[in-house]
């Protein structure tokens, strides 16, 4: 059904550089959430916080009452059963076949005959495209082909949250496309809490039910997409829309004279809020809500053109 | 910068603190169950081929130059019916052990280091950690006591090549007696000896197997990162097992006392 994952006053930092800090925000259960934030912002890392592969300074990460950050090992180890994790590079066992590494935490984790682990195992190559390469070795496959192959890797024990690291990283379009499109067809079948950490705008702006954003060590904002997708905070506003005028520079953020040239700039209108994408099996999500509702209970004009089919997915300019 | 100095300085301390809690670590999961037999004998069979042909080498020479060194000597003396005790005495007590702690760092531990190092930086042991397996108990016990196993076949084989060795030049090159040199083996030589040389070793291949896991699991920073953590595995761990040769030497010495022919 989903577990709720309950971030309080997170703080990181390696040596004496803080990589975030008070990071307070609770990922609601059952619902597909997105991680923004500029290349270097920490994104990485809080997702290793949350798995408890990195201790944060402060803070607590609660997971069905117990706190990762502080449990001893051996529970780690337990609620990490809960989770399945796509990493960036999909991080399959490089000795070991395709078929081998999906079916290595069945092998593990629980006493399924090898028929019931090949009947499991099948179903989430199918899910992912990957009948037929099942005797590859990770080497001897695409970048994107591993990726895909660490999602069904991720999904065989059935978590109740998956955890995504730079899902359309490496990919062309088209696979990001068709990876969105089948997260979003995941969520509606299993219920699962999904959590992306991406800088890709279009995944941002179409999958997920929630936003946040994290932004010179601290997280600007989390909340639903419609509250960040009309949004008129600048941060939100310049990241969402991939724009050069806002607080956002190239190496950090800008100085104050580079703020003050861009003072009188006249920022480009927001784009219109695009439709989310829908399972495609047309049955709508658990926890999917109707296209401007959030903006008409919170009395917020979407920008004009928001929610109609068929619009340009293009942002910026 | 005087605090940089200072963690500068005690570096050195604090990765000798952390490798010891990895060795508690491996020690506590020892004991896990379900062992992980496959990986044991993997490891065991992968060690061991990387590392016959090369100890079998060295030892010749070993036994050789010890035979040829100890029988020049010896035969000043007039002793010369203790040339094969004392070759026995010097390649089972010091040479077996050492020439297979040479070989199981250089050899096997660089290669576990490399391994270990490879799966961290693609993200491999990230993911066996989230998969709900410790890495420790899958990856780490099994090549600690494949090493261990492999180092004391080692041992035995460096004795037995090298003592042949010493027999061959010995009788061969120096004009030595056959019968003398097999005859006087348990001339200075005891049992005891065989014991403290398969000690060294079983010591030595812990060290070795940790000291390279240790490193390999905690290569950072790519490629470059694996390529410095075995260089520094294998210089650690060289340093380390003369440090520990000498110590287990002299204690040895102390309690079991030399024979007198």
């Amino acid at each position: 059904m989903g577990v709720e994952i309950d971030i309080r006053n997170l703080t990181k930092s390696f040596g004496n550089q803080l990589i975030w800090g008070d990071v307070t925000l609770t990922v609601p259960a059952g619902e597909i959430c997105v991680m923004l934030g500029p290349s270097g912002t920490g994104k990485s890392v809080l997702l290793k916080t949350i798995i408890g592969l990195l201790k944060p300074d402060r803070g607590e990460v609660v997971i069905e009452g117990v706190d990762i950050a502080s449990c001893p090992e051996r529970e780690l180890y337990e609620i990490r059963k809960l989770f399945g994790v796509l990493f960036q590079d999909g991080a399959m066992f490089g000795s070991m076949n395709l078929y081998d590494n999906i079916a290595f935490p069945l092998r593990e984790h629980t006493k399924k005959s090898e028929s019931e682990i090949r009947e499991i195992v099948m179903e989430k190559l199918d899910l992912t495209g990957l009948l037929g390469t099942e005797d590859k070795l990770p080497g001897e496959i695409s970048g994107g082909m591993r990726k895909r192959a660490g999602l069904a890797r991720a999904l065989v024990l059935d978590p109740e949250i998956v955890l995504f690291d730079e899902p359309d990283s490496g990919l062309d379009p088209v696979r990001t496309s068709f990876l969105n499109q089948l997260i979003v067809d995941l969520n509606a079948q299993i219920d699962a809490t999904f959590l992306i950490v991406t800088h890709d705008i279009n995944t941002a702006r179409t999958v997920p039910d929630n936003i946040g954003l994290l932004y010179h060590k601290h997280l600007a904002m989390f909340g639903p997409r419609e509250m960040l997708l009309s949004s008129e905070e600048p941060v939100v506003r310049q990241f969402l829309n991939a724009q050069v005028v806002g607080p956002i520079g190239m190496s950090e953020e800008k100085d104050a004279d580079e703020l003050e040239a861009e003072k009188d700039m006249e920022l480009p209108p927001l784009p219109p809020i695009p439709l989310q994408l829908e399972p495609s099996n047309g049955q709508p999500r658990r926890s999917q809500r109707e296209p401007g509702a959030w903006c008409e209970e919170n009395g917020v004009t979407p920008p004009p053109g928001s929610f109609e089919e068929n619009m340009t997915m293009t942002t910026g300019s | 910068m005087a605090s940089l100095t200072a963690s500068r300085v005690l570096q050195p301390i604090g990765t000798s603190g952390k490798l010891f809690a990895f060795f508690l670590d491996v020690c506590r999961q020892l004991f896990r169950r379900p062992f992980q037999l496959r990986e044991f004998i993997q490891q065991a069979w992968f060690i061991a081929s990387v590392t016959i042909v090369p100890t079998a080498l060295v030892a010749i020479p070993f036994g050789a130059v010890i035979a040829l060194q100890v029988g020049g000597l010896i035969k000043q003396f007039g002793a010369q019916s203790f040339t094969g005790s004392a070759s026995v005495l010097a390649v089972v007590q010091q040479a077996a052990p050492i020439g297979t702690a040479l070989l199981i760092a250089g050899a096997g531990g660089s290669a576990i280091a490399a391994d270990l190092g490879a799966r961290k930086i693609r993200e491999e042991l990230d993911a066996m950690m989230v998969l709900g397996i410790d890495p420790i108990q899958r990856l780490v016990v099994p090549r600690v006591l494949a090493c261990m196993l492999i180092a004391v076949f080692l041992n035995g084989m460096v004795s037995v090549v090298g003592v042949a060795g010493g027999y061959v030049f010995n009788v061969g090159l120096q004009g030595g007696t056959p019968g003398a040199y097999i005859a006087s083996f348990t001339a200075l030589a005891q049992l005891p000896d065989l014991w403290v040389g398969m000690l060294k070793a079983l010591i030595f291949g812990l060290l070795a197997a940790i000291v390279a896991s240790y490193m390999g699991m905690n290569a950072g920073g790519g490629p470059k990162g694996v390529g410095d953590a075995v260089n520094q595995s294998v210089v650690i761990t060289f340093v380390l097992l003369f440090i520990v040769n000498f110590v287990v030497s002299a204690i040895y010495l102390q309690i079991v006392p030399p024979k007198t022919g």
